[in-house]
């Protein structure tokens, strides 16, 4: 494990010698920002909505006692979709579909010699290939998360309303009681150290694969879960430390 | 001129080269022959630097390349083209912008229509015009050669690598390939390095022949000469090979050299 440890840093090193030209750099991330972030939305926004409405009705579902306002709700909701549910939720999810493209990718390209003719070539594969993955994912996470918490928010909206578990009225003034900013400073920055985990270990395990199709599997379901791992720890570090 | 001196690779205690010392020349087609699992792909990934040899120097015309600056081991590596087995055609391009990949990565100073134009020059080169628009996934396996070979010599390649460049083509396809290669290497004076098994091959481009058996050098000359050679396991090499039988056949019948003996007279017989 130590071993490996080190290979990922050396690894991470070895992005950050001989980079690529600034404006290729930059291309490359925009087309990565396309398929880490833009084909990403559609699954974040249906599982953030219904993450949201299931958490309004459970909470409805628990909160019995009459003298605790329905309000509550609302703002259980809020707190539970930023400080948890949208950033660790969404990067989890984003670990399974993004974390597994990027293995994948690498490691076809690898066992395809993709890999060994960028070498040839005089590129420097890791920074082509991976850095521009890796500033993808730190740049889109955040935006999807965002979205997610958005999304998550409406989502106990139209569940509470249509339920009846709550008014529009109760929730709306529980989603603006006691409102810390700092939360979302807090999600933005798990959602950041969460994109830099899961794709630099999904490089990290693509990159590296060895044999044929069946490696090239196996090394995508490893990247999603040493990824989802990291993700679990990483959420309790930034937790303890940041709170 | 590359000359490899004394190179030598282990993996996990199995040396796989065993000191190996050889030069392949400017203009020529020098063919790496042997056997599997002699070595000719390791030596091959040295000579390129995909591979770091334990032991031994590998020079590009004069200059050092293993163990030297990363910046001069860039500049010799920016000289070199290489065919891949599977063609490593990236598979997320058109036949076009693999072409034009090298160029856009390596010469920045390039405008748009000068890449545009050389990409359309080294397709045309290689017999494939009007397949630019096409995806690598959408052409056969001898294109996919063709567009490799116009993607190691679109930004002017001083050296030319093919790893097993007839691996999974039919034997017409093969010596089209093989054509391709030799023409291309006089034509623009490049030192050329082919790794094969194929006996057609060494009869129909090899302009010098080394041989490797478990990792060591055991013979090198010419095509001419290779009929004739009397190391034994190069000749339980190449006469395993009913072809290479019946041309040599040709050969003694004819006392013309094996130039005389050409593919067809041996299929004749």
């Amino acid at each position: 494990m130590v071993k490996s440890f080190g290979e990922f840093l050396l690894f991470l090193q070895s992005m950050l010698t001989r980079k690529e030209r600034a404006v290729v750099l930059w291309q490359r991330t925009l087309d990565e920002c396309v398929i880490i972030g833009i084909n990403s939305i559609f699954i974040v926004a249906i599982v953030s909505a219904f993450i949201g409405a299931v958490t309004c009705v459970q909470i409805a579902y628990n909160l019995t006692n009459p003298l605790i306002p329905k309000s509550t709700i609302g703002y259980m909701v809020r707190e539970m979709t930023i400080l948890e549910l949208a950033p660790t939720i969404t990067s989890i999810v984003l670990a399974g579909k993004v974390g597994s493209s990027i293995a994948g990718g690498l490691g076809t390209m690898r066992i395809t010699e993709q890999v060994s003719a960028l070498e040839v070539m005089g590129i420097n594969s890791a920074s082509y290939l991976v850095l521009p993955r890796i500033l993808a994912s730190m740049l889109m996470f955040p935006l999807l998360v965002i979205l997610a918490m958005a999304l998550s928010i409406i989502g106990g909206y139209l569940a509470g309303s249509l339920t009846g578990a709550l008014s529009a009225q109760e929730y709306i003034e529980g989603i603006r009681t006691d409102f810390i900013p700092y939360n979302i400073v807090f999600a933005l920055i798990k959602s950041v150290v969460f994109a830099f985990l899961v794709s630099a270990i999904s490089s990290f395990k693509g990159f590296y694969t060895q044999g044929g199709a069946l490696e090239v599997g196996a090394a995508s379901t490893t990247a999603v879960n040493n990824s989802i791992i990291a993700i679990l720890v990483a959420d309790f570090a930034l937790a303890a430390l940041l709170l | 001129m590359i000359e490899v001196h004394n190179v030598q690779k282990s993996f996990d205690g199995n040396q796989v080269l065993k000191g190996i010392t050889c030069r392949f020349e400017t203009g020529k087609c020098n063919l790496l022959l042997g056997g599997s699992g002699t070595g000719k792909s390791v030596l091959l990934q040295c000579i390129v630097g995909l591979m770091k040899p334990d032991l031994g120097s590998i020079t590009f015309d004069g200059t050092v390349f293993t163990n030297n600056k990363v910046n001069i081991r860039q500049e010799i590596r920016r000289k070199i083209g290489m065919l891949f087995q599977g063609s490593a055609l990236f598979d997320s391009m058109t036949v076009h912008e693999n072409v034009e990949f090298p160029l856009k990565m390596l010469t920045p100073d390039m405008t748009r229509e000068e890449r545009r134009d050389r990409v359309e020059f080294c397709l045309k080169r290689v017999g494939l015009e009007n397949a630019g628009t096409k995806m690598p996934s959408e052409i056969s396996g001898g294109m996919k050669k063709r567009v490799g070979i116009a993607r190691a010599i679109a930004p002017n390649c001083t050296y030319l690598f093919c790893d097993e460049p007839n691996s999974g083509l039919d034997p017409l396809t093969s010596i089209k390939i093989d054509e391709l290669i030799y023409e291309i290497t006089h034509e623009y004076n490049i030192t050329t390095v082919v790794v094969t098994h194929d006996m057609n091959s060494v009869i129909e481009i090899g302009d010098h022949i080394i041989f490797l058996y478990k990792g060591q050098k055991l013979w090198d000359g010419n095509k001419d000469e290779i009929l004739n050679a009397q190391v034994p396991e190069l000749k339980e090499f190449i006469f395993s090979s009913s072809l290479v039988r019946a041309a040599k056949k040709v050969d003694d019948e004819t006392e013309g050299g094996l130039a005389a003996a050409t593919t067809d007279e041996a299929i004749n017989i």
